[in-house]
């Protein structure tokens, strides 16, 4: 590593660097207001910096990280969705009576350890990076620590999170053991030479549940309804962007050639079809019956990921478009429809239930529509980036001939449509003239401020946009 | 340019009528008018500077949409595809004078939904780019959605939910024929394009995939004609629809499935639908006769006319699969005259409900003596349905049956008994509603001026389509004549 590999690592260095003065800063003056306005300012730098970043492409930064486009595309990512939760954390938590500061301490933290696991090529920066996030994300899932509930779902994601993390490291043990390495490119040379070599697949399959977890695919789900329930909405949002986007992103990095070089029915590739398959089936049905919003969405988040790794197991290049799209339009519609939800809520009051949400399109027709146009987008509606995302999705499968992953797509997206316009239904439900009474008025100070309003917009521009033209995403996307 | 206008005014004009809401209901209204009125101006306009006859394609506008796929902004139209055009402008208007007086909640939402379905509706019918068509395909939906949810009537929300998960799961299918035919022309042929022109000029033949991608292409289309075992939405939404919904539904999206089935299916994959055509055509028969028989039954009078589009479409799926001309013209003309009389049933179901308060046909009765304009006006789109000479349905059902009968006598005398069938329905309808003794609590109201105009002008197009069929016969030859010449399709 040279002075010359820095600029790459910029857009992670600044955020990381921003956490340091934000603690620095504490020390002399707590503000709630600075202390996110710092970490704002942080993410926005970090994304300004992405330009230096795509100047030097392709490059291997010491043995731990990569920057390559890929890494590059999902840091915008994940540093946008960072900037978006933060703007939503000061809305939401204007209400809380307890210092409020560090929320954006921890989060910044949480946001660099998903950008090194999205850069890493190596078992180490990996696991550093995962710890980073995770261990952020207990404190962040139990922040409100007067209420119950969000204590409990942060102690619920401790365990097992501390339990996955195991798995992780058990199977890079065995990994090691088996190939002498750390590095994700002997891992590829090895599990091509050696496709059937126990200890190794062992490893590997041992670090797959780890990640599973983060992803939440069937049958690692069972943490994330309550912890979607639990958590204070900001960092629900987190848990569905950050924390997935950074987790597929490694898995892309550390399998996606792997399941290529290999023919289709190699153990590998049978395991991912089967948690593909599972979380698709499981994920749309579980979300049928779901009256809670949060709880829905988590399910769905589990159906997404399916989608997402359709494309994955399907390789090939159309996969290496696939993949980024589809994230960034479930990432973008995800905060959108958390963003809806956070401009209406406290920490004390959250509202939860689709029931809360009746009749809002006649109350607050603009948050109603981003709300519809979200929903839309993850079922997968034209006009919208979800459409796309599964557009390309389905390319990648047909083009690798995977029907019976395409198939489930389609017919289990049929299904996802029904719980989606149950809330959409909810949204426009009018109080017609004698039949109904008025809906309870939705009891909040409503009002919004001039940040969240700007980061809402620019969330409905972005699922439209991505859904109408998406040619100049594409060329940046195209694989080096 | 000028293709682009046509589906451009619908949009705008929807938003402008939202918009304009907060200067009063009546602005939206008259927005929503002037713009629907303003695309059947402009449709009716190319109709009059094009004389038809000779060239196949009319107009065609082509721009680069998503290059890395192969996707394009690609707008054609033919003789066909402008009769389709023109019948979107019609009962376009025709759905917004529906709604003038019925409509009185959320105005400036109801006529965005409405202007974004007709626009929906209108790229469907000049699209020749798979993915455009599949977006327009799917852009109609939504709004339509909203339309029934919203202003439905008591059961709306399930029949909504229900015409939606049907559609939209039936266009995933054909999301997935489309695909699998683009890759697959890829492989074999090197070029990967969503362009139709290009495509159809690579067919893909007897290749093993292209049965299968034939049948999504048909499912899609079949659930939206509705095609008999896949109708059971229709009855929900037609029913629980406001009435300006169902004059959408019958007049337009039904069409949407034989356009695509006529413009898609059948051209894409000649050969195969040929292997098809016996059970399209057992399909068919049934749903003439099984639509016809479920109508006689119902007692719900919004029901009994969907049910009737049900054996109305049964014809369109005969013609469809007999693949010769005579027949495809006769499909043309039913298509027109469907739409215009099953459009104007029901808005005379809307007149009567506001009169009645009820769609109940065993508490209606006698209305004949308080309201024999209605009555008379009633007889008449009856008649249109039941195929009585003179009127559209029957010139178009009876160029279905004789060129099936060419082809397919078998199908073709089966399809006839629904003739007698749909005699039965229409007239046993009209003496329960109309004659027999008066039922209580009736409104003695007869028709409004405005509602006369409406279906005055319906009169006149429906008459026009008897009498005198011959130019629209005319301008959909070409059109006609082009989709049934595959695999060679030509370039504008």
């Amino acid at each position: 590593m040279t002075w010359a590999d820095l600029p790459a690592l910029y857009p992670m260095l600044i955020p990381a660097a921003t956490a340091v003065l934000l603690l620095l800063t504490l020390t002399v003056r707590r503000d709630a207001r600075l202390a996110a306005g710092v970490a704002m300012a942080g993410f926005i730098a970090g994304l300004l910096a992405l330009a230096a970043s795509a100047a030097e492409l392709s490059h291997p930064v010491t043995m731990l990280l990569t920057v390559d486009r890929f890494a590059v595309v999902f840091w915008g990512i994940l540093l946008f969705a960072g900037l978006l939760v933060s703007v939503f954390a000061v809305g939401y938590f204007r209400t809380l009576r307890e210092p409020r500061e560090e929320f954006y301490l921890l989060w910044l933290l949480a946001v660099v350890g998903a950008m090194v696991m999205a850069a890493s090529a190596h078992f180490a920066a990996f696991f550093l990076g995962l710890e980073l996030l995770s261990v952020s994300l207990y404190v962040l899932i139990a922040y409100p620590r007067m209420q119950s509930r969000a204590v409990e779902a942060g102690v619920k994601y401790l365990i097992l999170a501390g339990a996955s993390s195991a798995f992780v490291l058990f199977g890079m043990a065995l990994t090691y053991a088996a190939t002498g390495t750390l590095t994700f490119a002997e891992l590829f040379t090895h599990l091509t030479l050696f496709p059937g070599d126990v200890l190794l697949l062992g490893g590997v399959v041992m670090i797959l549940v780890g990640v599973g977890f983060k992803l939440a695919l069937v049958p690692f789900h069972f943490w994330t309804p309550d912890v979607y329930e639990g958590a204070p909405l900001p960092v629900t949002a987190a848990v569905a962007t950050v924390s997935k986007g950074a987790a597929f992103a490694l898995l892309t990095r550390l399998l996606l050639g792997v399941i290529q070089a290999q023919p289709g029915h190699s153990t590998l590739a049978v395991i991912f079809t089967l948690l593909a398959l599972a979380s698709m089936i499981v994920g749309n049905l579980l979300a049928l019956a779901q009256g809670n919003l949060k709880r829905l969405l988590a399910y769905s988040s589990i159906a997404n990921m399916g989608y997402a790794l359709t494309a994955f197991i399907a390789g090939g290049d159309a996969a290496r478009v696939a993949i980024p799209y589809f994230f960034a339009g479930y990432i973008v519609a995800v905060l959108a429809a958390f963003g809806v939800m956070t401009q209406l809520s406290t920490p004390e009051h959250e509202l939860q239930e689709v029931e809360d949400y009746r009749g809002l399109a006649w109350r607050y027709p603009w948050s109603a529509a981003l709300l519809t146009v979200a929903l839309l987008s993850l079922a997968g509606i034209p006009l919208t980036a979800g459409f796309l995302g599964k557009f390309f999705v389905l390319t990648a499968g047909m083009a690798a001939g995977r029907w019976t992953l395409v198939v489930t797509l389609v017919l289990t997206s049929g299904l996802g449509l029904y719980y989606y316009l149950r809330v959409i239904t909810a949204l426009y439900q009018a109080p017609l003239e004698g039949e109904q009474p008025t809906p309870p008025p939705l009891h909040l100070p409503h009002r919004l401020s001039v940040l969240t309003g700007l980061a809402l917009a620019v969330l409905a521009a972005l699922l439209l946009l991505l859904g109408v033209y998406p040619s100049p995403v594409l060329h940046l996307l195209a694989w080096p | 340019m000028i293709l682009l206008a046509l589906i451009l005014i619908p949009l705008l004009g929807g938003l402008l009528a939202w918009w304009a809401e907060r200067f009063g209901t009546r602005a939206t209204r008259w927005v929503a008018l002037v713009a629907t009125v303003l695309q059947l101006g402009v449709a009716a306009g190319i109709w009059a500077v094009h004389p038809g006859g000779g060239q196949t394609w009319w107009l065609d506008y082509a721009r680069p949409w998503i290059p890395q796929f192969g996707i394009g902004l690609h707008l054609a139209l033919d003789g066909f595809s402008l009769l389709l055009v023109l019948l979107t402008g019609v009962i376009g208007v025709l759905s917004v004078a529906a709604s003038w007086e019925g409509i009185t909640v959320k105005v400036g939402f109801f006529h965005f939904n409405l202007l974004w379905t007709l626009a929906g509706i209108t790229g469907i019918f000049l699209s020749f780019d798979l993915f455009l068509f599949y977006v327009c395909w799917e852009v109609m939906l939504v709004p339509l959605y909203f339309l029934i949810d919203v202003w439905g009537h008591e059961e709306r929300h399930f029949a909504a939910k229900k015409f939606f998960i049907f559609t939209q799961t039936a266009g995933l299918f054909l999301l997935l024929g489309m695909l699998g035919l683009v890759l697959t022309v890829a492989a074999r042929f090197h070029v990967l394009t969503f362009d139709y022109f290009t495509l159809m000029q690579h067919p893909l033949g007897l290749y093993p995939l292209a049965r299968w991608l034939m049948l999504g292409f048909f499912l899609a289309f079949a659930v939206k004609l509705p095609a008999v075992p896949l109708h059971t939405w229709l009855p929900d939404a037609h029913t629980q629809a406001p009435v300006a919904g169902s004059v959408d539904l019958a007049g337009l999206v039904l069409k949407v499935g034989a356009y695509g089935l006529m413009r898609l299916t059948l051209p894409l994959f000649p050969e195969i639908s040929r292997a098809f055509a016996p059970i399209a055509l057992t399909l068919a028969v049934l749903g003439i006769l099984y639509g016809a028989v479920l109508a006689f039954a119902q007692t719900d009078l919004k029901r009994l006319v969907a049910y009737t589009s049900i054996s109305h479409m049964g014809f369109v799926l005969l013609g469809i699969f007999s693949f010769n001309t005579m027949a495809w013209l006769g499909v043309t003309i039913i298509l027109l005259a469907h739409g215009l009389s099953t459009g104007a049933l029901f808005i005379f179901v809307g007149i009567l409900n506001d009169r009645v308060k009820t769609r109940d046909i065993t508490r209606m009765g006698g209305l004949w003596a308080r309201a024999p304009i209605l009555g008379g006006l009633t007889l008449f789109f009856a008649l249109a349905a039941l195929g009585l000479p003179g009127l559209g349905t029957f010139v178009g059902e009876l160029l279905v049956l004789q060129g099936t009968f060419l082809v397919q006598p078998l199908f073709a005398v089966l399809a006839s008994l629904g003739f007698i069938l749909s005699s039965i329905y229409a007239l046993w309808m009209l003496q329960r509603v109309f004659f027999g003794p008066p039922a209580p609590h009736v409104e003695a109201r007869d028709v409004k001026p405005h509602e006369t105009a409406m279906l005055a002008a319906a009169i006149a197009l429906t008459l026009w389509l008897g009498l005198y069929p011959q130019p629209m016969l005319d301008t959909a030859r070409a059109g006609v004549a082009q989709m049934l010449s595959t695999p060679e399709g030509g370039t504008p």
